[in-house]
């Protein structure tokens, strides 16, 4: 199929660790356990699970960022495993990330406007006035201002930082976008904020996201396309309002029940 | 049903600007065996409140006026030495944290011994017994007292904060943002036990929360804060159903639904203000 940006089959990862008396003994932990997914252009696909589902692995195996046990995945389908060093770095500029904690994924030393261009650098696009327009009109786009590039993240509260970190992500201009439950950390009235913006941001730009999230409300707003993740494995995955109305695994209707609120919230809000 | 916690006009500012006021005049009255939610958002003054209850503001705030009645007596009156009285024993306490509010190198039955110990003066067996108890009522295995708090989950960390907090059955118990941290499933664990222990124990709750789907699942009374100051306060259905003020709404409105049927709406504070 044409329309289809990424896609992976049978990603397996284990971790090995030191387990019994002393470390002597070993154990094994298939964080992925042949794991296929395909993610359309300009669509949203949601990995719901919760800590220790695989999901943030899934995340990391995707974008190359830890090696694979086994399985491939192609971006515009080109295997990225067989990509030399070189070319996946020019491949990476369209793979980008927003982390989860908006505190610890910015650098405490480096100021905003720095944090936004330091991808234009390493990407070498543009020159040294280019660059700062973009970034300028990257940061305006999210909702800060022009003064704030010369301050450190720590002045910003979380909501803020988030939008920086969206701005880092795609002042780069990516195709696909990982989305690490990037509104856990947040207040639910700021979640909505970055929410909306991140849909708006999908529409202008084009941008296919993978959004991977414990939170089943948000997923629902969010995804068009839903992949439950259960102990490294996919238990479930469809169109979220189908997976939502109909879930077929257990896992899927604990997680749909554990919801909180949804009996009530339902009848109450009109 | 009687009164069990009533704060009147409590207002907290820093000791240095008396003008700035974090927590501004806020009242309201508990009952035993209910729970009453403060919602708000970060920096609403919800937490504040809480451990203005307690007297455990941190330092550099002061409580610059109102009164805290806790069971008919003044707590703002008391000593520090009658509060420790209280603390623990007739008021227990969850935090929002479970990594980081447990002690990493004492095992999880000392931890929740401690205040069987210090405020009932339990020993050897007996203690050993209680401790035991407490763990299989929060739904961990008795054996678990010899581990320490790094060998457990994020969710069993909470159950022990909360079989700590329940320890000398407290008639009040203060649980700040407990499931904020937690995975969906293990938060509605959480909800249901503490549920189930209200009931039980015939405690009053006082849970604080940013989510109003919390809020829907475990409420009796709501107080809905917005910079300092009480909004509006009433009974869950009310404030689900009907709410009037429009900050409330606004907070409504921007939980997403698992239906997807409402539009998310962030809230406008210039409108507001």
């Amino acid at each position: 199929m044409a329309d289809i940006i990424l896609s992976a089959q049978g990603l397996t990862k284990i971790y090995r660790q030191r387990s019994g008396r002393f470390g002597f003994g070993s154990s094994q932990i298939k964080a992925l356990d042949n794991v296929s997914l395909s993610l359309k252009q300009g669509a949203t696909l949601a990995v719901v699970g919760e800590s220790g589902s695989g999901k943030s692995t899934l995340a990391r195996c995707l974008l190359q960022l830890q090696p694979l046990d086994a399985g491939e995945v192609q971006f515009e389908g080109r295997e990225l495993g067989r990509l030399t060093g070189t070319e996946l770095r020019g491949v990476r500029r369209h793979l980008q990330m927003v982390f989860q904690d908006p505190f610890a994924s910015l650098n405490p030393r480096m100021k905003v406007g720095e944090i936004v261009a330091e991808g234009l650098l390493i990407h070498k696009l543009g020159n040294a006035t280019t660059r700062r327009d973009q970034v300028l009109r990257m940061l305006q786009r999210v909702g800060l201002a022009a003064p704030d590039m010369d301050k450190y993240p720590h002045e910003f509260s979380g909501g803020q930082r988030q939008r920086i970190g969206i701005a880092r992500a795609l002042v780069l201009e990516p195709k696909v976008v990982v989305c690490d439950e990037p509104v856990s950390a947040l207040d639910v009235s700021i979640q909505a904020q970055i929410l909306l913006l991140l849909k708006e941001l999908q529409l202008e730009m084009g941008l296919s996201y993978l959004f991977i999230s414990h939170d089943l409300r948000v997923v629902r707003h969010m995804a068009d396309e839903v992949m439950v993740m259960h102990r490294g494995r996919i238990v479930e995955q469809g169109e979220v309002a189908q997976v939502y109305a109909d879930p077929q695994h257990e896992y899927t209707r604990n997680l749909l029940n554990s919801i909180p609120g949804h009996h009530r919230m339902a009848t109450a809000t009109t | 049903m009687s009164e069990l916690l009533h704060l009147s006009g409590l207002t907290i500012t820093p000791w240095q600007q008396p003008a700035r006021r974090l927590v501004n005049d806020v009242s309201f009255t508990l009952e035993s065996g209910r729970t009453t939610c403060i919602v708000g958002e970060s920096g609403s003054g919800k937490s504040l409140t809480a451990l203005a209850v307690m007297g455990l503001l941190p330092m550099g705030l002061q409580r610059q006026a109102g009164q805290v009645m806790f069971q008919g007596r003044e707590l703002t009156m008391s000593s520090q030495a009658e509060l420790q009285q209280i603390r623990g024993k007739r008021i227990g306490m969850i935090f929002q944290e479970p990594m980081t509010s447990l002690n990493p190198v004492l095992n999880i039955g000392f931890q929740i011994g401690e205040s069987l110990t210090v405020h009932l003066g339990l020993r050897g067996q007996e203690l050993k017994t209680r401790v035991a108890a407490l763990l299989e009522q929060v739904g961990i295995p008795a054996v678990r007292a010899n581990s320490y708090p790094d060998e457990l989950s994020g969710g069993q960390r909470q159950r022990v904060m909360i079989a700590m907090s329940i320890a000398c059955e407290p008639v009040l118990l203060i649980a700040d943002e407990p499931t904020t941290a937690l995975d969906v499933t293990v938060q509605a664990q959480i909800l249901q036990l503490l549920a189930e222990l209200k009931v039980r124990m015939n405690m009053g709750m006082l849970f604080i929360t940013h989510d109003f789907g919390v809020v829907a699942d475990i409420a009796d009374d709501v107080v809905v804060m917005f910079r300092g100051e009480v909004v509006e306060a009433g009974p869950v259905d009310q404030i689900l159903v009907c709410p009037q003020h429009p900050y409330t709404r606004a907070l409504l409105d921007c939980v997403p639904d698992a239906e997807g049927l409402k539009p998310l709406k962030p809230i406008d504070y210039a409108w507001l203000a």
